[in-house]
């Protein structure tokens, strides 16, 4: 398998993003980091869209995998990030396998409606868990990576470059893929893909758990980076911006989600900073520019440059 | 010859109306079978039935010996039956190759391969092929929305025959196309089916193509099977020309007038 153009340059971004931190402020490299582990949850997102799906509850997953990481090392003592985030993908692996069988009945509105309901109950479980902290959740204890502790952000800040760009490359090849382009498929035509011989629910069973498992990487090195975790993690709103975020993006790459959510995050932050009590109006016009100006999301400006050039 | 299909009191009804009614039919290997009826007549929910589309209210089917009533369409497709469709069913927002691409690995049994892609070198070699046999090569790159009727017509009766199926269903296959491109695209299909010994039964309203292609026909008249046999016998059927093709009833009203 030998190295595609745009995994170099992935590869390459990923390198000089690292760098730039080094001498970045502690916000920044900060909201970078959450904005990796966000994108990695809308790739989640973008996954499904590409089947012609809309989760409105990827939350459940990015929930499972910041809970994971908190439980494991309050209640099970684990401390090594690598093995918190494993818990991470197994527990939202297993959930999405249960789930999953239900969900890939499902298409449209009902299939959006189903992934929210399914989220909004995890939030109601944590809310009335008093073991867990209820509405204000619980900190994230003291983690390491194979033994090396961490002392400022900088250390979670890697291990989601590493884990993003992984993410990134894997996915980059799945959706090049037979099953990654029977997902397109399926959103295009499900009867042809049925009389191709194609089972359409077992490649969205797949694209789903697979969906779930990202998502939860991403929940993981939230928790990580912001060393606490709470039930907002599952509630509609938060899997409403993974939406945003992947709309803002587009389905046209993998890189398209890391793009949009540094965005995202930037344009949040600087609205909240000088529009502190109107900047959700910001993130609103936003989305609106997008979809009136670019429908395909950011990623169509480089489509549409490639396509313009002779 | 060897039987590859059969139906046996094969009914369909939608609450109190009838669209297919006892339907008895046996097909043998190599035949080339023309379905011909006006619309609403059957024809296709016999072919859905037949295809796992439309589960019957009664009747069995046999292919290839075996029972297959109740098998779904990609269990069918598994056994070699395969078919297109009156209107193509396709995807329109991706190109023409990975129409094909999708098509070959889905053939190939390869279809949930994560990591390679279903663009590999063999399998557009074979896509590239396949659209050459077909005469729609210059559509190789465009989405399926840039091409005529005509090429969707043939692009989607290429996907049908990727499966190496043992029979082939065409539902209308010259619909929607012009009267100069009908005779090219039958005669492009019909050398691949000849080539290949494919059992073919097509639903078909143009009687010069019924003519040209076929040997047997089958009626169909209110969800029933009026008239089958060979193509001139069925044709010339008096009960055929009054509710199929309509030809006693012009000739009588043009005596009626000449009368006049």
């Amino acid at each position: 398998m030998s190295l595609q153009k745009s995994e170099a340059l992935m590869i390459a971004a990923a390198v000089a993003i690292g760098l730039v931190g080094l001498m970045s402020p502690n916000w920044l490299v900060f909201t970078t980091t959450l904005a990796v582990a966000k994108a990695l949850v809308v790739l989640g997102v973008v996954m499904l869209m590409r089947s012609g799906l809309v989760s409105f509850g990827q939350g459940l997953f990015f929930c499972i995998g910041g809970y994971a990481v908190g439980m494991g090392g309050r209640f099970w003592g684990i401390q090594d990030a690598l093995l918190l985030i494993l818990l991470g993908v197994l527990a939202s692996t297993a959930l999405a396998m249960i789930l999953g069988l239900l969900l890939t009945r499902y298409r449209e509105i009902f299939f959006a409606m189903l992934t929210m309901a399914f989220s909004m109950i995890l939030f109601g479980v944590l809310v009335k868990s008093h073991n867990l902290g209820s509405t204000d959740g619980f900190s994230v204890v003291q983690w390491s990576l194979l033994g090396w502790v961490p002392e400022s952000g900088m250390g979670v800040f890697w291990l989601a470059l590493v884990l993003g760009l992984l993410v990134a490359l894997f996915l980059n090849r799945f959706f090049q893929s037979s099953i990654g382009l029977a997902c397109e498929a399926i959103r295009e035509n499900e009867v042809r893909v049925e009389y191709m011989g194609i089972s359409r629910r077992q490649v969205l069973y797949i694209n789903y758990v697979l969906a779930a498992a990202i998502g939860a990487i991403g929940g993981s090195l939230t928790a990580l980076a912001a060393g606490h975790v709470d039930p907002e993690m599952a509630y509609w709103t938060i899997s409403g911006e993974f939406v945003f975020i992947a709309l803002l993006g587009g389905t046209g790459h993998v890189a398209a989600a890391f793009i949009a959510a540094m965005l995202f995050a930037l344009v949040r932050t600087y609205a909240v900073e000088f529009m502190p009590h109107t900047w959700q109006m910001i993130l609103g016009i936003v989305l609106l520019l997008i979809i009136l100006f670019l429908p395909k999301g950011i990623w169509s400006l480089f489509t549409r440059h490639r396509r313009a050039a002779p | 010859m060897t039987e590859i299909l059969k139906t046996q009191g094969l009914s369909r009804y939608f609450g109190a109306v009838t669209a297919a009614e006892d339907i008895n039919v046996t097909i043998t290997q190599g035949e080339i079978v023309g379905v011909i009826g006006a619309n609403g007549a059957g024809k296709t929910t016999f072919i859905n039935m037949v295809t796992g589309y439309l589960p019957p209210s009664e009747g069995s089917i046999f292919f290839d010996g075996r029972p297959i009533k109740g098998l779904g369409p990609r269990k069918l497709m598994r056994e070699g039956l395969a078919r297109s469709f009156q209107i193509p069913q396709l995807f329109l927002e991706l190109p023409v190759i990975d129409n094909l691409a999708i098509a070959l690995s889905a053939a190939q049994n390869d279809h949930l391969q994560m990591l390679r892609p279903v663009r590999t070198t063999k399998r557009l070699a074979a896509a590239d092929d396949i659209l050459e046999q077909m005469g729609i090569t210059q559509y190789r790159d465009e989405m399926v929305t840039a091409m005529p009727q005509g090429a969707r017509k043939l692009l989607d009766i290429a996907i049908a025959m990727l499966g190496n199926p043992k029979m082939l269903l065409l539902d209308e296959p010259t619909s929607g196309v012009s009267m100069e491109e009908k005779h090219a695209l039958m005669d492009t299909v019909m050398e691949i089916v000849k080539r290949r010994s494919l059992t073919v039964l097509f639903v078909e309203h143009d009687m010069e193509i019924v003519q040209k292609y076929v040997t047997r026909v089958m009626a169909f008249a209110s969800g029933v099977v009026i008239k089958d046999g060979p193509v001139e016998e069925v044709l010339a059927d008096e009960q055929v020309q009054t509710l199929v093709t309509g030809k006693r009833r012009h000739t009588s009203t043009a005596t009626e007038q000449g009368d006049v």
